[in-house]
């Protein structure tokens, strides 16, 4: 890893607020961290486990998962829903060993531009201390292929 | 692989997108993408040359599927959508990549604001594959409409949309329809009467053919959607027969029982166990208060129904239940005031004479307690010295931050009040900054000023009846910094009034719950848009007014009512509505009946046939949050638009430039 190592994050926003809070955060033209690539989903109930692991797979280096605060989800609940299963994956994640803040879900009102810029400028600053997520040597173990190795030794090198 | 044929259009913006996305670049890059067939960057992807720079391709070059790299889909999802459908291919087959607000608006860093467009650009292509032609749902608009709050906004609104010839139910909690104003004497900055202005237009209430009064109601269920909704009230018993109720009042002349008026009075005044909050109270039919009934606490009395002449009392009267079918609903829930108890060093409850502006608004109304003479809490002293504290509980991080905008108006009219009735009186005003901004308020604050007002700037730290000086025994003393000069003071008065700042009703969560909207941090209900659509909410066919939006003096109640009963009759005048069809839908086959996602659905959409055992969505019930999809074990629910293969693609793209950590993921190897 050098100094010139940048965490890649997928966010994963619901549309009604946390998303809202992102174009907010643009028209008001709060600077922060260019780490974070947006989804959209209609609201934090849809993010799936599978879509987690499936962006960690695929080389993130951490994922966020943005809702309305509890009590204001447009769908009534959604977000509570979200936090129980985030509390899940957190489990499955640590069993892993992958470390707990590469995954975080976080709270902003549509009227909090500033609440998700700082969330991503944080989370942005904690992946850069942590470094690139090794997948093949926290998840599979010794496991890996030869091949797969080769591109560990890449991913190392990034 | 497929055989799909993308148009990529990414847009400069001006120079909002191109002063920190190289967009040319972008633009070159992903005409290799997969499946790509055009791709281009222009100056204003939105304006008609643009559109038809779209338009054109799709034509000419079979486009089946396009993506915009442009601002936020919240600003022009639409718009795209209709030039797609224009052009003969389906809107649903367009995606949009938010490169202005969520990139070079974002960021100064030109390398990586590139980059990111460039991921999202490339999640777009790889999601806009698996889209699906999808038809907007149409709804049918059931013609009737729902208000909840009886207030000015509440009246407005119904007389508004009832006058246009449709039919409103407006629930009431309270015995009587009129909200604070008709608590008020004389209103700011004209100092018209308030109960003047506001009973014709109760009485009209009460006389529309078109307005079903449901006062001493609540609503406690809210079922359906927008042109459908299913609606539960609760009439609570009255134990008057309103058929029989000729409103003589003299129930309420026998009736012995005394009981304070926390509510209309707000505690300065009585009224009796069988009541109606004022005289010109819209219904006229009283209710009797069971908790203070002597006949329903001790089994004996029975006055009112021995001398109403039209037997109308009915100690057995039962809560009805009533489901009403409306299409469309307005919020006009209104406010409460700060409770000054949370400040106890203003004394208020303490002191007998702090009183709130709500109790002085009662006290200056000759139809008061008091007759409208300003006297002090013994009933019969004159105050000869007066103190008003602003902004008690508004523009403080300990309450509330906001400022409640009216405070400084009303307080200013009782200055004004109290020159009046009282011209040897003397008066101070404890101000932070003389908020007068609407309409007439600067020039109102002038004549105050003029009346002979003292406005001392500074916060007040305490009301205490610790003398310490001569001069201060049996007085109230106010001790305050006064900021313009920086000095501690201490000032003695015979009355102090309490500002009270306005808050979200106590219960707005809950009710937001029951209607299914999105409070504040504060608790005031979230407009769908604060400059462009202020009564509008996030929940179609739901409309707020008034005061539940957020602080606001009588116009702007007005005003919203009005503007919501528009919304209302546009609709209305429509007929049907056209939904999105982003909504959830189980394969049959699929599904193993285990019935996790039947409690998960927050509308109750998902029904189980115990016959074939398999769940199934209502369509017209599901609202898409798709919470069912992520959860079913057997992967046997698709939400429309939000596939887990549109997501999973857009995943992909995402990450296009970095290494991924295994192999036999990619999509095209599913
Ligand atoms: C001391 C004081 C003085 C003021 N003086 C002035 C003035 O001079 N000029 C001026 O322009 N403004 C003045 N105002 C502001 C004014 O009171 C408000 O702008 C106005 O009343 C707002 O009207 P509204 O209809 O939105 O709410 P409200 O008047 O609060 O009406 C809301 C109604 O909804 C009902 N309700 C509440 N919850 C429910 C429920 N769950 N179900 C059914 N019904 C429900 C309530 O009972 C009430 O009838 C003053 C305010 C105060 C506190
Ligand atoms: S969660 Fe899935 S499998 Fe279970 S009942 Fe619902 S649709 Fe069927
Ligand atoms: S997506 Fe599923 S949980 Fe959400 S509203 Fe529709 S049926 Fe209910
Ligand atoms: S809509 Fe934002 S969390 Fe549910």
């Amino acid at each position: 890893m050098n100094d010139s190592y940048e965490p890649v994050i997928v966010g994963f926003l619901c549309n009604w607020c946390s998303y809202r809070a992102a174009d907010l955060a643009g028209t008001s033209r709060l600077h922060y961290a260019p780490n974070m690539r947006p989804i959209r989903v209609m609201c934090s109930a849809r993010v799936e486990p599978q879509f987690v692991l499936k962006a960690l797979r695929e080389g993130a280096d951490g994922v966020l998962i943005a809702g309305c605060h509890p009590g204001e989800c447009h769908y009534v609940d959604g977000n509570i829903k979200a936090l129980r299963r985030y509390e899940l994956l957190k489990r499955m994640l640590r069993q892993l060993g992958i470390e707990e803040e590469r995954v975080q879900l976080v709270w902003a009102a549509a009227s909090e531009g500033n609440v998700l810029a700082d969330a991503v400028n944080r989370m942005t600053e904690q992946l850069r201390r942590l470094g690139p997520l090794r997948w093949r040597e926290t998840v599979l173990g010794g496991d890996a292929q030869p091949e797969e190795r080769a591109g560990e030794m890449m991913a190392k090198e990034v | 692989m497929n055989e799909e044929r993308i148009g990529v259009y990414v847009c400069h913006c001006g120079s909002n997108i191109a002063g920190t996305v190289a967009v040319e670049e972008v633009a070159q890059w992903a005409a290799k993408l997969p499946n790509v067939v055009v791709s281009r960057d222009y100056k204003f992807m939105c304006s008609s040359l643009g559109q038809e720079l779209v338009e054109k391709d799709i034509k000419e070059l079979g486009l089946t599927r396009v993506v915009v790299a442009a601002c936020s889909p919240h600003m022009h999802e639409r718009t795209f959508r209709a030039t797609c459908e224009r052009a003969g291919l389906n809107p649903f087959l367009f995606e949009m990549a938010n490169i202005r607000e969520l990139d070079s608006w974002a960021t100064d860093d030109r390398a990586a604001a590139t980059q990111k467009a460039k991921a999202m650009v490339s999640a777009a292509v790889r999601r806009v594959v698996y889209h699906q032609p999808l038809q907007l749902l149409p709804v049918k608009i059931n013609p009737n409409t729902l208000i909840v709050g009886g207030g000015v906004a509440g009246i407005t609104a119904a007389l508004e949309i009832a006058n246009a010839g449709y039919h409103v139910y407006l629930v009431e909690r309270e015995p009587s329809i009129g909200g604070h104003m008709a608590q008020l004497d004389k209103t700011f900055p004209t100092l018209d009467c308030s109960a003047c202005i506001l009973t014709p237009k109760m009485v009209d209430v009460a006389q529309n053919k078109n307005i079903t009064l449901l006062s001493w109601s609540q609503v406690e269920a809210v079922e359906g959607y927008v042109g459908n909704f299913t609606v539960t009230v609760r009439k609570k018993a009255r134990y008057v027969n309103e058929e029989k109720c000729t409103g003589c009042g003299i129930c309420i002349e026998k009736c012995p029982k005394k009981v304070i008026d926390e509510v209309f009075e707000a505690g300065l005044g009585y009224r009796k166990a069988i009541y109606r909050p004022f005289p010109q109270a819209v219904p006229k039919y009283p209710v009797i208060d069971t908790s203070n009934c002597i006949f329903f606490q001790r089994g004996k009395c029975k006055a009112c129904q021995m001398f109403c002449p039209t037997d109308a009392i009915d100690f057995e009267q039962q809560d009805q239940i009533l489901k009403l079918e409306v299409g469309n609903i307005i919020l006009a829930i209104g406010y409460d005031t700060f409770d000054p108890r949370r400040i106890p060093q203003y004394g208020y409850g303490r002191l007998a004479n702090v009183f709130t502006s709500l109790e002085f608004e009662r006290m200056v109304n000759a139809a008061g307690p008091t007759g409208g003479r300003i006297v002090l809490r013994d009933g019969v002293t004159t105050p000869k010295s007066v103190a008003i504290i602003h902004c008690v509980g508004s523009r403080d991080k300990n309450y509330n931050e906001h400022c409640s905008r009216i405070c400084c108006m009303y307080s200013l009219k009782f200055s004004h009040l109290l020159h009046e009735r009282l011209p040897d009186a003397q008066v101070y005003e404890f101000y932070i900054d003389i908020r007068a901004t609407a309409k007439r308020y600067e020039e109102f604050y002038h004549r105050v000023l003029e009346e002979g007002t003292r406005f001392i700037r500074g916060r007040v730290a305490e009301v205490t009846d610790a003398a310490r000086m001569p001069g201060e025994e049996g007085k109230l003393i106010v001790q305050y910094e006064d900021t313009l000069i920086g000095k501690q003071r201490r000032l003695p008065v015979d009355m102090v009034i309490l500002s009270l700042g306005m808050e979200a009703r106590r219960d707005s969560r809950e009710v937001a719950q029951i209607f299914g909207l999105g409070c504040e941090y504060n608790g005031f209900f979230i407009e769908r848009h604060p400059k462009l659509d202020p009564v509008n909410t996030m929940t179609e066919g739901i409309q707020i007014a008034g005061a539940c939006q957020g602080p606001m003096a009588i116009p702007e109640a007005v005003a919203q009512g009005a503007a919501a009963a528009a919304r209302v009759l546009s609709l209305i005048s429509q007929g049907t509505v056209m939904m999105e069809p982003v909504r959830a839908h189980i394969d049959a086959d699929k599904c193993s009946g285990c019935r996790i996602c039947n409690n998960l659905c927050p509308y109750n959409a998902i029904v189980f046939h115990e016959d074939r055992k398999v769940s199934e969505v209502i369509t017209a019930l599901c609202q898409g949050c798709g919470a069912c999809v992520a959860a079913c074990p057997s992967a046997a629910i698709t939400g429309a638009h939000f596939t887990d293969e549109q997501v999973m693609a857009q995943i992909e793209g995402m990450l296009w430039d970095v290494q991924p950590q295994f192999a036999m993921t990619s999509m095209e190897t599913r």
